[in-house]
């Protein structure tokens, strides 16, 4: 595969959340018309549809209780911070004007109602330790691999593995210190963007990459013990 | 900076892949990022692995409502029916 394949294939998930944040009703990606995937909800919402109520909150209660977890230590203050947000969105739907996507707006509702439940916590990120995600021994003296990756990744195409991969994924997620394991659901089960991450968890863009590299990381990490492949 | 003198290393590639990924390394930094690429197939491979982790990782589900939740939220959205009307 050339580079710029290479390239492609990797940025099109940021892209879209590029997209996603924006800021509009639709949005334009090289040329295509992007709509908001919660707008039809919202027009059954305020026609009074029930139904499309639970749906939405089907599609963003494991986020939002994540993202509330994160500011209380309580899960049972976590799950009242939440409902509490649904009233929001209920109170203000007919308000709503569509200048952001329905999700950033479902955000910052939820983050004001975590601040005016005044329970919010210490919000500082300890970052942990600056340790390097690949051990120093894998490398030689000059800093080039001595215990190289062993090649894997076509195999994760076959369906089988890839499904006992997830399940080895969700185990090591369940691993993570709780701030890595915040970020990389938020980014990469969520798929929010870095800019939605940091507001919602109110940590630095420079935090929000080093917990997501470290998370990512000791993710691969999990897959490389899997498949047998340190060298 | 090291970086703007001398070629990349592996073990400082691997700490640059998600910032590369993130399209936030300086320009002149992602150059030298993709001509490590270019010449090493064990870093090659790292990108690649990184990138499968993270598919991955995007086809976990999100939790999905506890049957108390949706009962909890359905009698939410009721009594702010009841209130509007």
């Amino acid at each position: 595969m050339s580079l710029h394949n290479h390239l492609l294939s990797g940025l099109l998930p940021a892209a879209l959340n590029a997209i996603y944040v924006a800021g509009a009703v639709r949005w334009r990606a090289g040329g295509h018309e992007l709509v908001d995937p919660d707008d039809e909800l919202l027009q059954a919402l305020r026609r009074g549809e029930e139904a499309a109520f639970l749906t939405l909150v089907g599609r963003h209660q494991g986020m939002l209780l994540r993202i509330a977890r994160s500011f209380v230590s309580s899960p049972a203050i976590a799950e009242e911070v939440v409902q509490d947000t649904w009233l929001g969105v209920l109170r203000g739907i007919d308000g709503f004007a569509g200048r952001s996507t329905f999700r950033t707006w479902l955000l910052r509702i939820l983050v004001n109602r975590a601040r005016t439940t005044g329970v919010i916590e210490d919000r500082s990120v300890a970052i942990g330790d600056a340790a390097p995600v690949i051990d120093a021994s894998r490398f030689d003296a000059s800093g080039a691999w001595a215990s190289p990756p062993q090649h894997w990744v076509e195999d994760v195409d076959d369906r089988l593995l890839a499904e006992s991969l997830a399940e080895r994924i969700d185990t090591a997620l369940a691993e993570l210190p709780v701030r890595q394991r915040e970020v990389v659901m938020l980014r990469d089960v969520d798929g929010l963007s870095s800019q939605e991450v940091c507001d919602a968890l109110g940590i630095s863009e420079g935090n929000q990459r080093v917990l997501l590299h470290r998370g990512r990381s000791r993710l691969r990490e999990a897959l490389e013990m899997e498949l047998g492949g340190v060298g | 900076m090291f970086w703007n003198r001398r070629e990349l290393v592996c073990q400082e590639v691997v700490e640059l892949v998600t910032e590369y990924l993130e399209n936030r390394l300086p320009r002149a930094q992602r150059r030298r990022f993709e001509a490590h690429l270019a010449d090493c197939e064990h870093c090659t491979e790292y990108l690649a692995q990184m990138r499968v982790t993270i598919r991955l990782t995007g086809r976990l589900r999100s939790e999905d409502l506890t049957p108390q939740m949706r009962e909890d939220l359905t009698a939410l959205y009721r009594r702010w029916r009841e209130q509007e009307d």
